[in-house]
């Protein structure tokens, strides 16, 4: 470092600029055989700056009163100056942010990345995804159209099923006894300061961790086995410029895709902008059919899939605990898979078959939550949430168990 | 570092009682953030009593009033409906009002009302805080074949009576709650008032 001159050396000598570039970049080593599922971090990194961009641009002409707030987001689409555009890339921007996390998490489980020892990159995801999921539902209150009302009921309802803290902990929450501008005007700081500020710093936290220990591959094979002379992986490449080099060319296709719908289908026909929305709040009328948006669609069906009691614990708080545990059990999967490999492509049949059953369930589930809940929708979702608790529950078992097939030394392609 | 002159039973004390009152700073710290977001003195002033004329209401129709920012449904029951009552505690998960915080005492009876045919119903399910639709009529709906009029919350398809109380296979534990309520006079219902003529 002494014998390097100039202004890098000056600001290196005071601010490690250079070893932090070359520790996360240039000297990263990040395995060779990356496929296409390994775009989705990246394009969620893109969609963060999105939404944060977008956000700080929004809260410039939003008011966040139950009086002013419906109107000034009419205001932003009609009279401020490529307003609809901002609002409408903030909008589409939270559709294809769940979208790329969920793809994201799907590589995950098919590599099994989240195994050890990269247990702690899983949970600070799993963190940012549920952080995401109060963000987007904050976020989804704000215009104070009627959905935004009579979701943000719901969803606030169902701490009121905890026993004995829950109806004074969602009063806390709304600070109010209903649903009011006292709400939306809280909510508004959560939206824009808090949880962006945790989120942001999770995110940190995720790639700190991921770097410490190394990416995973499709293969599952740990490339710090095999070293050259200077100590690089052979099976490695940096990640600048390789990798940065190669994610603009996937971030060219993304939007592309992204603009698609962004100009085309900015309400992704109601099931990004519900239609309801486009009335104002009215605490007095329940739309005819509440929906979440549909990230939310899911979790909102393993909620309703619960309409019986359980012994002592009524339908309600049954609907509450499986919908919390959906989530909840995501945290742990580090500790249910027990294969001794991490990649599908060397683990058993079943498990391979499981993992797609799964993955097609969620998406039903996801369906469901956008649909009524009665009669055949009712059944669908019902068998449904049996399924996704039904393969974690599994997992330990199988995973354990079952015959896998010998891991290469070296990654395969 | 010298060790000598160290005395580590002190340091360890100091350590812990700093420690300790850094804690203690912390939660009180944390008093002031956590009463601000309890219901303010604006949102509590917010509750007075609402009226409501129900002279209008022709037997078999409802009206709904806001009180304290809830819909209330006020029903006024055919006697046909009000016959039907009996007949449907099978199928009902509290028929017979067990649940005392569900109603004030003078809407203890089958009719949860004062006035056997008004009903006075809060319109917040006892779900997740939707209001239910009113399906008055007895006639085959989408969601039960023999409906015998009735409410349906079209968010998660809890289906309540009449009187607000809930079918089993529904997601709501809860019948639907009655709100105090009392009548000025013959036509004027007041809500959020228990006593009569007050």
């Amino acid at each position: 470092m002494s014998d390097k001159k100039g202004l890098m050396a000056w600001v290196d000598a005071r601010l490690p600029v250079t070893s932090t570039f070359e520790k996360h970049m240039s000297k990263y080593y990040a395995p060779k055989n990356f496929n296409f599922w390994y775009f989705f971090g990246v394009f969620a990194m893109l969609m963060l700056a999105n939404q944060i961009l977008t956000g700080v641009w929004l809260t410039m002409s939003y008011t966040p009163t139950a009086e002013g707030a419906f109107a000034s987001v009419e205001y932003i689409m009609r009279d401020v100056e490529m307003g609809w555009l901002i609002r409408y890339m903030h909008s589409t921007g939270a559709t294809f942010f769940f979208l790329v996390i969920y793809m994201h998490m799907f590589r995950g489980l098919m590599y099994g990345s989240y195994q050890k020892p990269r247990e702690l990159i899983w949970i600070f995801g799993m963190a940012i995804y549920l952080m995401l999921m109060a963000e987007a539902f904050m976020g989804y209150v704000l215009p104070w159209g009627q959905m935004s009302y009579w979701g943000a009921q719901v969803i606030l309802s169902i701490f009121g099923a905890l026993p004995v803290i829950g109806p004074d902990l969602v009063e806390w929450v709304r600070g109010d006894f209903l649903l009011s501008g006292i709400t939306l005007n809280r909510f508004f700081a959560l939206h824009v300061i808090a949880l962006p500020l945790v989120i942001v710093a999770l995110v940190i936290l995720h790639i700190l961790a991921l770097h410490e220990v190394g990416s995973n591959n499709p293969d599952g094979v740990d490339i710090k086995k095999y070293k050259d002379e200077n100590g690089a992986p052979l099976d490695g490449v940096p990640f600048h410029p390789y990798y940065t080099v190669h994610d603009l060319v996937g971030i060219v296709v993304f939007l592309f895709v992204f603009c698609f719908v962004l100009f085309f289908f900015p309400e992704g026909n109601g099931y990004m902008l519900e239609y309801a929305n486009f009335e104002e709040a009215n605490g007095l009328k329940t739309p005819e059919h509440i929906a979440p948006v549909w990230y939310f669609g899911a979790f909102y069906t393993i909620l309703r899939a619960i309409t019986f009691d359980i012994g002592p614990i009524s339908s309600q708080l049954g609907g509450v605990i499986a919908m919390g545990g959906a989530i909840a059990v995501l945290f742990v999967l580090p500790w249910l898979d027990r294969s001794p490999v991490r990649s599908w492509r060397y683990k058993g049949l079943i498990s391979r078959i499981n993992l797609i059953v799964f993955a097609l369930f969620f998406v039903m589930l996801t369906w469901l939550g956008t649909k009524p809940a009665s009669g055949l929708y009712q059944i669908m979702g019902q068998i449904g949430t049996l399924v996704y608790f039904l393969w974690f529950a599994t997992l330990p078992y199988i995973s354990a168990n079952e015959k896998t097939k010998p891991v290469p030394d070296r990654v395969t392609g | 570092m010298i060790n000598d002159g160290v005395n580590n039973g002190r340091r360890s004390f100091l350590i812990a009682t700093t420690a300790v009152g850094g804690g203690v700073g912390a939660v009180g710290i944390a008093i002031p953030f956590v009463k601000s977001w309890t219901p303010n003195e604006k949102a509590k002033a917010a509750g007075a009593p609402a009226k409501a004329d129900i002279s209008k209401i022709e037997p078999g129709s409802m009206i709904t009033v806001a009180w304290r920012g809830k819909p209330i449904f006020i029903v006024r029951r055919t006697d046909e409906a009000l016959g039907y009552l009996e007949g449907l505690a099978p199928g009902l998960k509290d028929p017979d009002n067990l649940d005392k915080g569900q109603q004030p005492d003078y809407a203890d009876n089958i009719q949860r009302s004062r006035k056997p045919e008004i009903a006075v119903i809060e319109g917040v399910c006892t779900h997740l805080g939707c209001a239910p639709k009113f399906f008055p009529e007895v006639q085959p709906e989408p969601f039960q074949e023999d409906w015998k009029g009735g409410f349906f919350c079209p968010c998660h398809g809890s289906r309540f009576d009449l009187s607000g109380r809930v079918f089993n296979g529904s997601p709501a534990a809860k019948n639907l709650p009655v709100p105090p309520h009392s009548y000025l006079d013959e036509n004027t219902l007041i809500i959020g008032v228990d006593e009569e003529n007050s």
